[in-house]
């Protein structure tokens, strides 16, 4: 391999440079609390008897009010051949117009629970220089989706909530975890030793169920200034799925300056690190471009 | 023409491979879940699923694994299974020597369930079927050793319904009764009372699943006690009073026994009519 042209810098060090340490985690923040405020809202339940939210994600009462259901399970069941009562139906409803609304794969980076240790686990994989990667092609997930569909149809149970890590992961902090640690365990030491991003990345049917939903959604990452792209490559480092990134940026075949791609999960991190401001969250409706005040572009270092 | 498809049929032999191997991959974990899911749906006989559970093969299909029976169940008794136990992993069940099922009026665990996994049409917790008691062991069930337990008998919600007693002779003894606790199908809710109390140390009643524990008669059998009633007499012949054979001299009385002494004056047949004929040859109907 060919040295790297420009002084390794971490990903994110121009954009704390130019924006200040706050302003280039803005969203990481964010997306932290967002994730661990909803764990923690099911926590204090069992943990103080405050019971605000009962249940977990794969459905939740909230105030004995909000239903919630993960519409990926009550498609299974539905599969498997039993029809839900009307509380279950009405929570997958609200839960998939509510990812219309926000993106489908913001429920991977701003509510998933297994996205803080795959997280970590890329944080650490870079931390500590491990490059190799196993190769999965992205679209394993959708053959690993099919499969749990068609195993619901075929065995006639909800077949997939045996394994899953995601719903282990969540019901197993909130109603004792047993052996699930060991799943979930598996899926940290995968991405961190295996495979770069592999679990969110790769194969979690759950993310690819969402990005389904994802796929016609309004919240978008936008590009105002993608002209003002320096070619840092910092968006592309730390974003989870980079291949989303490109036909924006670059214009390829006349995209709009909108990430559109079904698996953006609209995390931020590209907001974040990016010290022109190429990007800021939008509408799928909204593709102004602001003009680039004196950068023609790419400008040299 | 050929030059042209030369790198699309390169493309597309890498393609078919990708996918070969991805489907391939994909297919044996399926197989994998596939049988385990299968597996479990034999429930282990210690797990009871909470009232107005669906029949284990729907219940798999219908339960999203929320937890929200756990949540709402007064009594704490639910567990939602971890991966490592013998069953559909995040489904609820009961362990009725652990904590069996209070049998709240309100079955507040069914009104809480978002999907009918739990059957919304269970209005009365006393036609709830979790499971069925099953007086599994003779041999240490205290009231089949001859004492007056009677505490499954005693603490069963549903008394002198799902569990009766029912006296039978003592034959070590040839004196004593023993008072037999005989669970009823129809009335046993399956909550599991009577074998949390079994003082014994392993509990000789147990409460299992419906499926393990109830056995079926064949559809064509028929209780000759039943259709006798039903016809309002003897099918196939009148009953005949049951007549000893004694010595002369000796007569014998249920429960009395042997009394007299051979060569007595034989007494007179009480009664003399004669052996009649089957109901059939008299013009009865059958």
């Amino acid at each position: 391999m060919s040295a790297p042209a420009k002084p390794t810098l971490r990903p994110g060090a121009e954009a704390i440079a130019a924006k200040g340490w706050l302003a280039a985690h803005k969203w990481l923040l964010l997306r932290r609390s967002s994730q661990l405020g909803i764990l923690l809202l099911f926590l204090v339940g069992p943990w103080f008897g405050w019971w605000i939210v009962k249940g977990n994600l794969n459905f939740s009462y909230t105030l004995n009010v909000l239903p919630l259901a993960d519409p990926y399970v009550i498609v299974q069941s539905l599969l498997a051949r039993q029809v839900p009562e009307k509380l279950a139906l009405t929570g997958a409803l609200i839960v998939v117009l509510f990812y219309l609304l926000v993106g489908g794969r913001s429920y991977c980076s701003w509510v998933c629970p297994v996205n803080l240790l795959t997280d970590l686990a890329y944080w650490l994989r870079v931390r500590l220089g491990l490059k190799g990667s196993a190769h999965i092609s992205r679209p394993t997930r959708y053959w690993m989706l099919g499969m749990t569909l068609l195993l619901a149809t075929a065995t006639g149970t909800i077949a997939w909530e045996m394994v899953n890590p995601v719903s282990m992961l969540h019901r197993g902090l909130l109603f004792g975890i047993g052996f699930a640690w060991a799943v979930v365990l598996a899926v940290f030491l995968f991405d961190l030793f295996v495979m770069r991003h592999g679990w969110c990345g790769h194969l979690c049917p759950v993310g690819a169920f969402y990005s389904l939903i994802g796929r016609f959604s309004v919240a978008r990452v936008r590009l105002p200034a993608r002209d003002a792209c320096n070619d840092c490559m910092d968006c592309f480092a730390v974003c989870p799925e980079p291949q989303v990134i490109r036909p924006a940026l670059k214009s390829i075949a006349g995209a709009p300056p909108l990430i559109l791609e079904a698996n953006c999960t609209n995390c931020g991190r590209c907001i974040d690190v990016c010290s022109k401001n190429v990007f800021a969250f939008g509408t799928r409706f909204n593709t102004t471009v602001l003009p680039v005040a004196g950068v023609p572009h790419a400008a040299p270092k | 023409m050929e030059n042209v498809d030369k790198p699309s049929a390169a493309a597309r032999r890498q393609f078919l491979a990708d996918t070969a191997r991805m489907a391939c991959g994909v297919g044996l974990l399926g197989l994998g879940v596939g049988l385990y899911a299968r597996h479990a749906q034999a429930l282990p006989p210690a797990a009871i699923r909470p009232p107005g559970a669906l029949p284990e093969t729907e219940f798999s299909a219908a339960c999203i694994r929320c937890g929200l029976c756990v949540r709402d169940c007064p009594f704490d008794i639910l567990h939602l299974a971890k991966p490592e136990e013998p069953m559909s992993t995040g489904t609820p069940y009961f362990v009725a020597r652990q904590l069996p099922c209070e049998m709240c009026e309100d079955i507040p665990c069914v009104k809480a369930c978002p999907t009918g996994a739990l059957d919304h049409s269970l209005k009365d917790i006393n036609k709830s079927k979790m499971g069925l008691a099953v007086l599994v062991d003779h041999e240490t069930c205290l009231n089949f050793l001859g004492l007056r337990c009677d505490i499954c008998y005693r603490i069963c919600p549903v008394i002198d319904k799902a569990i009766t007693l029912v006296p039978l002779s003592n034959p070590r003894t040839g004196k004593h009764t023993l008072f037999i606790p005989t669970v009823h199908s129809e009335h046993c809710t399956g909550c599991g009372k009577c074998e949390k109390a079994c003082p014994t140390e392993v509990a000789a009643i147990k409460v299992f699943p419906l499926t393990m524990a109830k056995g079926q008669l064949s559809s064509h059998y028929r209780l000759g006690w039943v259709e006798k009633e039903k016809a309002g007499g003897s099918l196939v012949a009148p009953d005949i009073e049951h007549r000893y054979n004694m010595p002369e001299g000796m007569k014998y009385e249920s429960g009395k026994g042997l009394s007299g002494s051979p060569g007595a004056v034989p007494q007179a047949p009480t009664s003399a009519e004669p052996v009649g004929l089957p109901k059939a040859f008299q013009g009865g109907k059958l």
